[in-house]
């Protein structure tokens, strides 16, 4: 039983995980109906403008929480540039364009950052500091659960609940909503759609960042390459969950990762994607819209 | 108008381009055609696998920089043919071919076992050697199908034996868990030495694989926790050694982590911090103090500006033997060249380096490390 | 007061870009001494190229601004139809190709026959996933999967039986096909994007099982030493062997773009292409959506077998970190950025991903950068991919026959 509870655990974190990252997916998707694939670079970028600001932060003298405020404050104001001038060269064009063009844009966006960081950082591995500081009531419990994997369940958690309210009741969110369902429509109604899809890419962007951050803290350890595997899962996760919808991403990125989790823990770590997907095929052969997406009837 | 702007601004910029690159033509013409020996370069230069690549061509560069400077090899300048293969057995082929088009003397390279092994019957064809400074398969060597392949490295059965002698003679433990990377490096290690610990009359309790690059590796540690074993036996590279063995020391496991020359770099120690505290690792004998190998790694930060990475010595060595029996030899004859391989000993940042008949190296002893205060050192 | 204007945006996109590069480009630390590399030469380098080529940037919008398309032709498209209006300019151009790739072999060195068959066999696997892709509309992220069923194929029963490779060319792709109407039937019901993710899965889940089941696939160390085809029981060296599998790869491709052209005109061609347009009102009209998208997949899946056999008797070695999921990418785009749909365009499209990157081997460690930034330059610039499909019209013509007349 207790080795039930400890994968339970180690699922909720790796889920957690996926989740942060399916968020800004989820987003992106519902208003432009486009698979980001430069969004797991952009939580690397994320990553490493964080480690940069951090050990320059730390040099200048700061430590402990403020530390960590002031990186993740530069890692998400870069991360949203980054996202923004992104969509601006590669999407923004292209929003008239055959709906595939957008997302070979996109591949070449991430084999293009991939490289970017690649030449202008280096290939190897960085080891990233630990950002976040272990809590004193932590230490009792310190073998079932530890203070990184505490702070990226309770972010994700956080973050969802203020994605939920933002898009449901700020004026910016009814707009995002309403671009999600009809452009034209929206439009036509008075919304800036450049101005929403900006403002998507950034939220996004921010969230990856945040992810970056987290993640990158809790394993110790980054390079040029890491948001390629977490985004393929964070996009299975939000695919699962029923791309477009918040609560959605959250929950595909759980099931997720508590799959992967027992997996491992019950049959075997080989086999583990395999697990995943599987399952992702099945959920989706009884619901072809994910777990909590809207089936759309279509019109005729 | 308004185009008129933008293509005066555009004749510019292609203005610019063309004078740079009219400067580089001229650098180049000037290059001696005849009278140089062609040195191929081929390994991961970009993708996943580039850490494991860009060392080792960073380490031919300097090599041949060095010996270029003292006059060059008999007299004539090497050139170095530097081929990304990005690991792959499709590219490393055509990579091969084009190597050998390009009338290429030797070959250092390539990095993967799996484009190794592609690349290599291509080699064997038109006759030239290949020494490498990573490709540790087995087969390579001991099939004895390819008498012009080399390496600097040991093949992955010397490791997994030397592991399994360790943990049963001198931690006297007999419970293992294996855990590989599922790649072709770490996953063949991880077999002989499962095979090992079996003839040994151990019990493995876990043979296992993990997801390279994956966020997190909690539920293979509480794997690991529950299935009762004394020490962790790890194929494959630091990355994933590091972000096991943290997670494993931070929910309170001591038990010895035991893993290969992937592992035994200092990029691991530097990554994983306090928690590389104890790991051990199989490697060749630490050489790092010698003299050769503090010159080699202190050209490599004067021009890099950073720490070499992984198989940088290897290639390091790899290189300097190579055109070491070029020299010997007299020419880039390939009769001549493998026989100075096998005959002459070199002092390499690896410690003093000959082959045998198989290609593998002698000179290059094996021993296990630990971490102590944040460098390996040899167990007694 | 233009050149002013002009000039002011490109110093603000030069000094956007000089902020959004710092960190990355300028910024160098050294996490083990703890020390800082500052690099404001890269700085400056970077603002002075996104001046410049934010010039050309605003040049090609302009210059790509829809508003020219619908009245006039681009000579483009001028050329496009004298090509296929023209038949004497059509045949000379078509038999100059063709002697060009019968003796391409023959003038150019070994290297540059292999990458060409290479090239050669992405035009066969671009164009088996136009069919699922291009003319079905079925978004296929998991296409390597059938190629490494078809290398599987020929590398394993080549090992334990000895099988030969003409022999078991057109087995793996009958397996490749039976694994394509596997794919099939879960994935029935789903649609666009939700189709595209389980087929990313069905492609990962191959190469995984590739990957761990060792007593079938000798799992990631890979199969080495198979056996490259004969040529009536003589022994060819590397170059020769390099010019036969260039002729093989070549007859595939034509073969390859005979059946898919006359597919394409054919019954199953024209429900694929309704089915792309309009899944319900295809329904309606009586197209049996099921087999429909099965013979899609198989048929695609056929090719992708085929090639795969190809591809493991070229490389004599085969590993599972050949089927990872850019491959698939690198598919996908060559059907994308070529064209969806049209012949030429997938054969540009290869021609271009796969022999740019040998090309560009010349700039080695900003290869797959200039790479990936030509990939999104060519979407921005022609979304509609190199060559547009020319859509089919039928006219009806009160005095002549009723019957359709294609142009």
């Amino acid at each position: 039983m207790e080795y039930f509870f400890q994968l339970f655990l180690g699922g909720l974190t790796r889920g957690s995980i996926y989740a942060l990252i399916a968020l800004g997916y989820t987003m992106v998707y519902g208003i432009i109906q486009l698979i980001n694939f430069a969004h797991g670079e952009i939580y690397m970028i994320g990553a490493f403008t964080a480690l940069i600001a951090a050990s320059i932060l730390s040099l200048l003298g700061f430590s402990g929480i403020s530390l960590l405020v002031l990186a993740s404050l530069v890692a998400i104001v870069y991360s949203s540039a980054y996202g923004y001038t992104i969509e601006k060269i590669a999407y923004k064009p292209l929003r008239k364009a055959p709906r595939l063009a957008p997302l070979i844009s996109a591949i070449g966006m991430s084999i293009f950052l991939q490289n970017y960081v690649l030449i202008a950082q280096t290939s190897d591995f960085l080891s990233f500091p630990t950002l976040i500081p272990d809590f004193s009531f932590m230490e009792p419990y310190k073998n079932i659960m530890r203070s990184s994997e505490l702070v990226i369940v309770l972010t994700t958690a956080a973050v969802m609940v203020a994605l939920t309210l933002f898009i449901r009741y700020t004026s910016m969110g009814k707009a995002m909503r309403a671009t999600s369902q009809d452009q034209t429509m929206a439009k036509l109604l008075g919304v800036n759609v450049d101005r929403v899809v900006s403002v998507t890419f950034i939220i996004g962007s921010s969230l990856a960042a945040l992810g970056g951050i987290l993640i990158s803290s809790h394993i110790g350890q980054i390079n040029f390459y890491i948001g390629f595997i977490v985004g393929i899962k964070a996009f299975t996760a939000a695919v699962l969950g029923g791309i477009g919808s918040i609560p959605g991403a959250v929950l595909g990125g759980l099931i997720l990762g508590w799959t992967e989790s027992f997996a491992t823990g019950y049959v075997s770590s080989d086999y583990e994607d395999v697990f995943a997907f599987c399952l992702l095929v099945l959920i989706l052969i009884f619901r072809p819209a994910g777990i909590l997406g809207r089936s759309s009837s279509e019109k005729v | 108008m308004k185009k008129l702007v933008y293509l005066l601004g555009i004749l510019l910029l292609v203005f610019m381009v063309s004078g740079c690159s009219k400067d580089k033509g001229e650098v180049e013409a000037k290059k001696p055609d005849a009278g140089i020996i062609k040195l191929g370069v081929a390994g991961a230069y970009s993708g996943d696998l580039a850490s494991y690549g860009l060392p080792s061509a960073n380490a031919a560069r300097l090599v041949v920089d060095q010996i270029n400077k003292k006059g060059g090899v008999n007299g004539k300048q090497v050139v170095i043919l530097q081929e990304d293969d990005v690991c792959k057995p499709e590219v490393a082929t055509n990579v091969a071919i084009k190597l050998v088009s390009a009338k290429t003397d030797a070959i250092m390279g390539h990095i993967c076992s799996g484009a190794t092994k592609a690349a290599i019957n291509i080699y064997k064809d038109a006759n030239i050697v290949v020494i490498s400074p990573s490709a540790t398969n087995v087969d390579l060597t001991k099939s004895g199908k390819y008498p012009n392949f080399f390496r600097t490295i040991s093949p992955d059965d010397a490791q997994a034996m030397m592991q399994v002698n360790f943990v049963m003679n001198k931690l006297k433990l007999n419970t293992v868990a294996i855990i590989h990377d599922k790649g072709d490096y770490g996953k063949g290690l991880a077999e002989f030495a499962r095979d090992g610990f079996k003839e040994a009359g151990a019990s493995v309790v876990l043979f296992e694989g993990v997801t390279p690059g994956a966020v997190d590796y909690s539920a293979v540690v509480q794997k690991i926790r529950h299935s009762g074993a004394q020490v962790v036996i790890f194929g494959g590279y630091h990355p994933e050694a590091s972000k096991i063995v943290s997670q494993m020391r931070k929910v309170g496991m001591d038990i010895p982590f035991i893993s290969d020359d992937g592992v035994r770099d200092n990029t691991f120690i530097k990554v994983a911090g306090k928690y590389a505290e104890g790991v051990y690792a199989t490697g060749p004998i630490d050489t790092t103090q010698s003299p050769e190998a503090q010159a080699a790694i202190k050209l490599h930060k004067e021009v890099y500006g950073e720490e070499p990475g992984a198989f940088y010595l290897n290639a390091y060595a790899a290189t300097e033997c190579l055109l070491n029996a070029i020299e010997k030899a007299g020419s880039t004859d390939y009769d001549a060249v493998t026989k100075a391989l096998r005959t002459e000993w070199v002092n390499t940042p690896l410690g003093k380096v000959s082959f045998d008949e198989r290609g593998d190296a002698k000179g290059i002893g094996f021993s296990i490390y630990q971490v102590v205060d944040g460098v390996y050192v040899p167990v007694k | 007061m233009l050149v002013r204007r002009e000039f002011r945006k490109s110093v603000a996109v030069s000094l956007w870009f000089m902020f959004l590069t710092f960190p990355i480009m300028v910024i160098r630390i050294n996490t083990m001494e703890n020390t800082i590399e500052w690099r404001w030469m890269n700085m400056a380098y970077i603002g002075a190229a996104t001046f410049f080529l934010s010039f050309l940037w605003r040049y090609g919008m302009e210059r790509n601004a829809p508003v020219k398309n619908d009245t006039t032709d681009s000579w483009q498209e001028r050329i496009g139809r004298t090509f296929r209006e023209t038949p004497r300019v059509y045949y000379t151009f078509l038999a100059g190709i063709a002697i060009v790739s019968v003796i391409f072999p023959l003038i150019f060195s070994a290297y540059q026959t292999s990458i060409m068959t290479t090239a050669l066999m992405y035009v066969s696997l671009g164009l088996g996933l136009n069919i699922v892709v291009g003319l079905a509309g079925l978004l296929d992220l998991g296409y390597v999967a059938f190629y490494a069923v078809g290398a599987y194929a020929y590398a394993l029963l080549n090992h334990h039986f000895g099988l030969g490779f003409w022999f078991v060319l057109p087995l793996s792709g009958l397996l490749a096909a039976c694994f394509g109407i596997l794919l099939g039937f879960p994935v029935l019901r789903l649609r666009g994007d939700y189709l595209a993710i389980v087929t990313l899965g069905f492609g990962e889940i191959i190469r995984l099982i590739l990957e761990n089941w060792n007593s079938f696939s000798y799992g990631p160390s890979g199969i080495s030493g198979i056996s490259r085809p004969g040529f009536f029981g003589m022994d060819l060296n590397i170059h020769q062997s390099m010019i036969y599998m260039y002729y093989i790869t070549l007859v595939l491709v034509i073969f390859t773009i005979f059946v898919v052209s006359r597919l394409r005109n054919s019954r199953i061609g024209r429900a694929w292409i309704a089915l792309r347009e309009d899944e319900i009102a295809c329904q309606a009209m009586g197209i049996d959506k099921t087999t429909t998208k099965l013979t899609a997949f198989a048929l695609g899946a056929t090719w992708a077998g085929m090639v795969g056999c190809i591809f493991a008797a070229k490389t004599t070695f085969i590993n599972p970190a050949s089927f990872t999921f850019m491959e698939s990418a690198i598919i996908l785009s060559i059907v994308v950025l070529g064209g969806m749909g049209s012949i030429v365009g997938v054969i540009l499209g290869a021609f271009i991903l796969i022999l740019l990157p040998e090309y560009l081997r010349a700039f080695s460690e900003f290869r797959m950068l200039i790479f990936g930034a030509s990939m999104v330059l060519v979407m921005v610039f022609r979304p509609q991919g190199l060559i547009s499909r020319v859509k089919q019209h039928y006219e009806f013509h009160a005095e002549e026959t009723p019957s359709g007349v294609p142009r």
